[in-house]
């Protein structure tokens, strides 16, 4: 074949144009992935069933008042929403490059790693959202057929913001994971363990039995999603004393259970504190790895 | 345009305690292709991590244009293609997406985007797939796109390992027709293989190593010749005028000539005894007898021999 002289040279572009390259076609796979259609029906599915709930049954303390609804819907299972997301575009988005050789296509290319890594994680972001948002736009449809346009109450507006400060943070934690494990089985179930369970499970031993404030856990510092669509917002601790059923009253011990509140300040810290310092290790964990 | 130059200094690579490169120093200049060639487990796969970055040395450093690839990757390969171990794309994207992506990456200007990917996608022969999603396509296919994606940007280096494995025999030999048509774009192509014919079918020089180290590195005849020492060379003749019996004869009185085997009316292999300067002589007494002598050079059978003396050693 002529070869075709087009009479340039390439420069290699900056790091910022190449996030921005991977930035597109990593949001291109992502939606165009079974991955995201499956999430998109399990979302559904979730709001479809809270909406069927809602109107079949019209529970009185969810109707109550807009913040009550918005409470009890979004402060409930916002959270999984986004832990989803995190997990179905985060969990292998790095391990999957050596587990399904696709960054064998990348990596010998001039780009650093960090510029992969940070693309493939906006694209991330960017599906969640779109994900998180269908859940809002039907959880908003919901409250403007039960309260109208004046029931939406400033706090819900809140809450959504902290959603996706909770999806930015957690989906940093996911790519941090990913990109410590090449296997991406282990980077997945490590995250879905953690964020679904172990988390909330260490969370309830430090504030019990240690009676120490779980500051460093970021599933407390996304309670903050709930709690606003709370009134009046808890309190930052708040102890509750429960007797034993068993026995009589003289011998039963009373157990104390400790409940700890970030306020809005702290749970954000925490958040910020977590996509910081995913965000600068995973790129760096990746760097170091081997393509062995 | 500058020399292409590929250098491995003291270039080491360690597992453990296993040693998968050990020292390796070589010097590649200017427009060639080189084969890398070596049994399987040998290192080369290693070597060419070493310079694409994808796995750091223990020691040493591998240099492209004299940039060193792990301390400055994107400048070292930024006019290097490369093709490491079998690259899968991101299986939602199509192979128009694909090679977009790495055009960009690699910095093609806009106006030029199309035309590039349009051209390496003509070269490997996956114009017809354009809009496909990659993640559908058989390995072969994958494999063009592969090729395809390393050839974007015109890049004056291309490594490229094992480039034909995976194929069927169609594309084994497609894929070495565009290896021969690179050669002719002045480029400096480094491939590894364990196929000895594919090496000596496409390549200038070979590079010979084995269980991590660099057993030789030259022009093929010089390699074949000096391990055939004192030992039967076979060279390979064709003419451009069908051979007579009587030319024959007078072939087989070459000094140093052991023997003629006849390949076709314009072909024929040559056992000669001795090392490079007896194929220099032969040469020679070739041209004199006007037979018209339009290559020489030494057969896949004597890298072959080469290879097997070479291997032997050290298995
Ligand atoms: N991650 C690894 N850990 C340990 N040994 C490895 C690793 N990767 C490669 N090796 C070993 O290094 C040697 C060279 O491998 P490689 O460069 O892939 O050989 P090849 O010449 O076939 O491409 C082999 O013996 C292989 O087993
Ligand atoms: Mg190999």
């Amino acid at each position: 074949m002529e070869k075709l002289n087009l009479g340039h040279k390439n420069i290699v572009p900056n790091s910022i144009k190449q996030v921005l390259t991977m930035l597109k076609y990593s949001l291109l796979d992502y939606v165009g992935s079974r991955r995201f259609f499956v999430l998109l029906i399990i979302v559904a599915i979730i709001a479809i069933m809270l909406t069927a709930v809602m109107a079949y049954f019209r529970p009185a303390d969810s109707l109550a008042s807009p913040l009550s609804f918005y409470s009890n819907w979004w402060g409930e299972s916002s959270t999984l929403v986004i832990i989803l997301s995190a997990v179905f575009f985060g969990g292998d988005a790095i391990s999957g490059e050596f587990q399904n050789k696709t960054g064998y296509f990348l990596i010998g290319n001039p780009i650093r790693r960090s510029a992969i890594y940070i693309g493939k994680w906006l694209a991330a972001l960017m599906a969640s959202l779109a994900i998180l948002g269908v859940f809002a736009l039907i959880t908003i449809g919901n409250g403007l057929y039960y309260f109208g346009l004046s029931g939406l109450p400033s706090q819900f507006l809140e809450a959504l913001l902290f959603s996706i400060f909770y999806m930015v943070s957690a989906l940093g934690l996911t790519f941090f994971f990913s990109s410590m494990f090449k296997s991406s089985t282990v980077a997945i179930l490590t995250t879905v363990i953690l964020l679904l369970f172990a988390f909330s499970l260490i969370q309830a031993l430090v504030a019990n039995l240690a009676h120490v404030e779980p500051w460093f856990i970021i599933t407390y510092g996304a309670q903050i999603i709930s709690n606003v669509l709370m009134n009046p917002y808890p309190p930052h601790v708040s102890t509750t004393s429960v007797h034993s059923a068993a026995g009589s009253i003289a011998s039963s011990k009373a157990i104390s259970i400790t409940t700890y509140n970030a306020s809005i300040f702290e749970g954000l810290m925490i958040l910020a504190a977590y996509f910081l310092v995913t965000i600068i290790i995973g790129p760096i964990l990746f760097e170091r790895k081997e393509f062995t | 345009m500058a020399n292409p130059l590929l250098q491995a200094i003291n270039l080491t690579k360690r597992y453990g305690q296993f040693t998968a490169l050990s020292n390796l120093n070589i010097k590649i200049v200017g427009p060639k292709c080189v084969g890398f060639l070596g049994p399987n487990g040998a290192g080369k796969t290693t070597t060419l991590k070493l310079f694409t970055d994808m796995i750091r040395p223990t020691y040493g450093h591998a240099l492209i244009n004299g940039v060193d690839v792990h301390k400055n990757k994107k400048i070292a390969l930024s006019m290097v293609g490369t093709l490491i171990e079998t690259p899968e794309v991101y299986p939602s994207l199509t192979e128009k997406e694909a090679l977009f992506m790495i055009a960009e990456i690699k910095g093609v200007p806009h106006k030029f985007l199309e035309r590039s990917v349009k051209e390496v996608v003509n070269k490997v022969k996956m114009k017809r797939w354009l809009d496909q999603k990659v993640g559908k396509m058989s390995k072969g296919m994958k494999q063009r796109i592969n090729i395809a994606a390393a050839l974007l940007g015109d890049p004056d280096i291309i490594l490229l390992d094992e480039p034909t494995s995976g194929l069927d025999p169609r594309g084994m030999s497609e894929v070495r027709e565009i290896i021969k048509d690179l050669k002719k774009e002045k480029k400096l192509i480094f491939m590894s293989s364990h196929l000895l014919s594919e090496v000596s079918e496409i390549c200038d020089e070979v590079a010979l190593i084995n269980h991590g180290k660099l057993m030789a590195y030259g022009p093929i005849n010089e390699v074949t010749s000096r391990f055939s020492n004192g030992r039967t060379a076979i060279i390979e003749v064709s003419t451009i005028r069908p051979l007579q019996s009587s030319v024959i004869k007078r072939i087989r009185k070459i000094n140093g000539v052991r023997g003629v085997d006849i390949l076709d009316t314009k072909r024929f292999n040559l056992r000669l005894f001795g090392g490079i300067d007896a194929q220099q002589k032969l040469l020679e007494s070739l041209v004199k007898l006007r037979i018209g002598v339009i290559s020489f050079k030494p057969s896949a059978s004597a890298l072959e021999e080469t290879y097997l003396s070479v291997f032997k050693e050290t298995v």
